[in-house]
């Protein structure tokens, strides 16, 4: 079996790749909120916990 | 986010309740729905004090915060006033 | 999103932080692909008074808010009173429903309430797409709710929609009615759970369609709700907002209408089952000191995954999903982006397992293409009658215990 995975892992290397590549990156603007952003305190949605339907 | 008056008289919203954990505490806002995570037990110690301290600087004091992190602790209520987790007291 | 929020949550709360409640078996539909496999009442219901004392936990414990389902909740003849009791106990109540009991007054009596949310059932945003899951009729009953609350002025009830095959071309269409009610969009994911694990093969997206979906999130789904069910995603690159985290067991799970705890709504079987909230200590002790939750809350290895670089995002995606599908819990969700799942998949060779319990309605169903043949309405006279050869359950109202699901069930006047 980890065999087989490791082979699977391998070849999605590259499609996985492709996806990543493809995925949208976060504005320049957002991605310095989040380094500013403060370390005491984060919010969360009330509905952003998985296993509530 | 505007700067927070931390020599002003806060308290925390009446429809909020306050849970604490081993982290610090989560924050329920009944009116709002949302809902803050607290990462400091100093944090928690701050809030729960600030209804009875003059001002917000002086419940972070009471809470044991060195000032060197006055800021970090500012930067953190602001957070919560933006949210309505807490709100300015009027003069009694 | 830090790892940090992740990390503490991870290891579990002092309570959960919402938790689902499902009240009753009972139901006047028979959708599909329910995951609580609902239809017919359980005669071991918990008693008003015992779904009081549950209450009274949750407002010890400090749970901010329940989530009421079932079956349909509505259709328990205490169920306006219990709503009441939480929120009167500082528990905030969303409840979830097909829309059975809600007239123009309910609406109007919901819409002055600060505390209690309402999210509507709906799986297509046309009769056609929507009845072919959730039954002729069901459709229309929905909206006919919906435009009760938007009349009634209550804004931001959720429409809460299973993204499907058949449904996730009809996204835009969603939003429109959403919009148009003043209301929220919620989708969610399709688990093979309850009846799910039936229709699972022929109702799951497509690799092509979940990539629709996670596009169409990113691009309009700033104000769209998703119960953070798409965290299996994250493995696309960005992740959705949410925790992205199996909450099982750590910040939520499920009490079922017998009393039963267990980790998740979707895992409604015998290896996820925590607790009863009927043994001493009740709901607390279960959720402080079951051994299912300690594991759960316990370092997760990861297993084959680990060494996925897509592993920190996805974190092997939804235990229900690999159970009901018959994958190894250490292995990729049968919905992998990587497309690891389905390649496990053909690996299964033995029977997956099957939910808990079966609540279904025995009526027989055809189901080839169209919509599914359900009647809405009182049942024949034939529904077995428990009162009169059950024990005597003291406190117990004699139609709680009766096994007709649609008992002091009346079609709301047009």
């Amino acid at each position: 079996m980890p065999d087989s995975a490791t082979d699977l892992l391998e070849r999605s290397a590259e499609a996985a790749a492709d996806t990543a590549a493809a995925a949208p990156a976060p504005a320049g603007a957002a991605a310095e909120d989040v380094i500013a952003a403060d370390l005491l305190v984060e919010e969360i949605s009330i509905d952003g916990m998985c296993g509530v339907y | 986010m505007d700067a927070f008056d931390l020599d002003a008289a806060w308290r925390l919203h009446p429809q909020v309740s306050v849970r604490p954990e081993r982290f610090g505490a989560l924050l329920y806002h009944f009116g709002t729905r949302r809902l803050s995570f607290l990462k400091s037990p100093a944090l928690l110690s701050v809030i729960t004090v600030l209804d009875s301290e003059p001002t917000a600087r002086a419940a972070c004091t009471r809470a044991g915060i060195d000032a060197a992190e006055f800021p970090a602790y500012a930067r953190a209520l602001a957070t919560l006033a933006a949210s309505q987790m807490i709100c300015a007291r009027t003069a009694a | 999103m830090t790892a940090t929020l992740i990390e503490e949550f991870r290891y579990g709360l002092a309570a959960p932080i919402c938790l689902t409640w499902e009240l009753t078996y009972a139901c006047n539909l028979s959708c599909v692909h329910c995951l609580s496999s609902s239809g017919r009442r359980d005669p071991r219901e918990l008693s008003t008074a015992e779904c009081r004392r549950v209450i009274d936990e949750l407002e010890r414990m400090q749970v901010f808010y329940v989530n009421v389902g079932g079956g349909e909740p509505t259709v328990r003849p205490d169920f306006w009173d219990l709503v009441d009791y939480a929120t009167a106990h500082h528990v905030g109540v969303k409840f979830s429903t097909n829309g059975a009991r809600i007239t123009a007054e309910v609406a109007t009596r919901l819409a002055a309430s600060d505390y209690v949310d309402v999210q509507v059932s709906l799986d297509g945003a046309t009769a056609g797409v929507n009845d072919a899951i959730r039954g002729a009729g069901s459709f229309e009953l929905a909206l006919r709710a919906m435009r009760h609350l938007a009349r009634a002025g209550f804004a931001g009830f959720k429409i809460s929609v299973v993204m499907t095959r058949q449904n996730v071309g009809q996204l835009d269409a969603f939003q429109s009615l959403a919009d148009s009610l003043g209301a929220q969009l919620r989708i969610t994911r399709l688990r093979p759970s309850g009846r799910g694990a039936d229709v699972w093969d022929e109702l799951h997206l497509t690799a092509g369609q979940q990539r629709q979906l996670y596009d169409w999130l990113v691009a309009h789904g700033e104000n769209v709700l998703t119960g953070d069910s798409f965290f299996h995603l994250a493995g696309y690159g960005q992740p959705l907002p949410g925790l992205n985290m199996c909450g099982a067991g750590r910040v939520v799970c499920l009490i079922d209408p017998v009393g039963d705890v267990y980790a998740c709504p979707f895992a409604i079987h015998d290896a996820f089952l925590a607790g009863n909230v009927r043994s001493p200590g009740g709901f607390a002790a279960v959720w402080r000191d079951s051994e299912l939750f300690a594991r759960l809350r316990g370092p997760q290895s990861g297993g084959v995954c680990a060494s996925c670089s897509a592993y920190d995002a996805c974190q092997g995606g939804c235990m229900a999903a690999k159970f009901f599908t018959g994958l190894p819990l250490d292995g990729p969700d049968p919905e992998c982006v990587r497309g690891l799942g389905q390649r496990a998949l053909a690996l299964v060779d033995a029977a997956a397992p099957r939910p808990a319990g079966d609540h279904s309605h025995r009526t027989s169903v055809t189901r080839a293409t169209g919509p599914v043949p359900v009647s809405i309405g009182p049942r024949p006279a034939d529904v077995v009658a428990t009162t009169a050869s059950s024990p005597a359950r003291r406190g117990v109202p004699a139609r709680a215990c009766g096994q007709d699901p649609l008992a002091g069930f009346a079609l709301p006047a047009r």
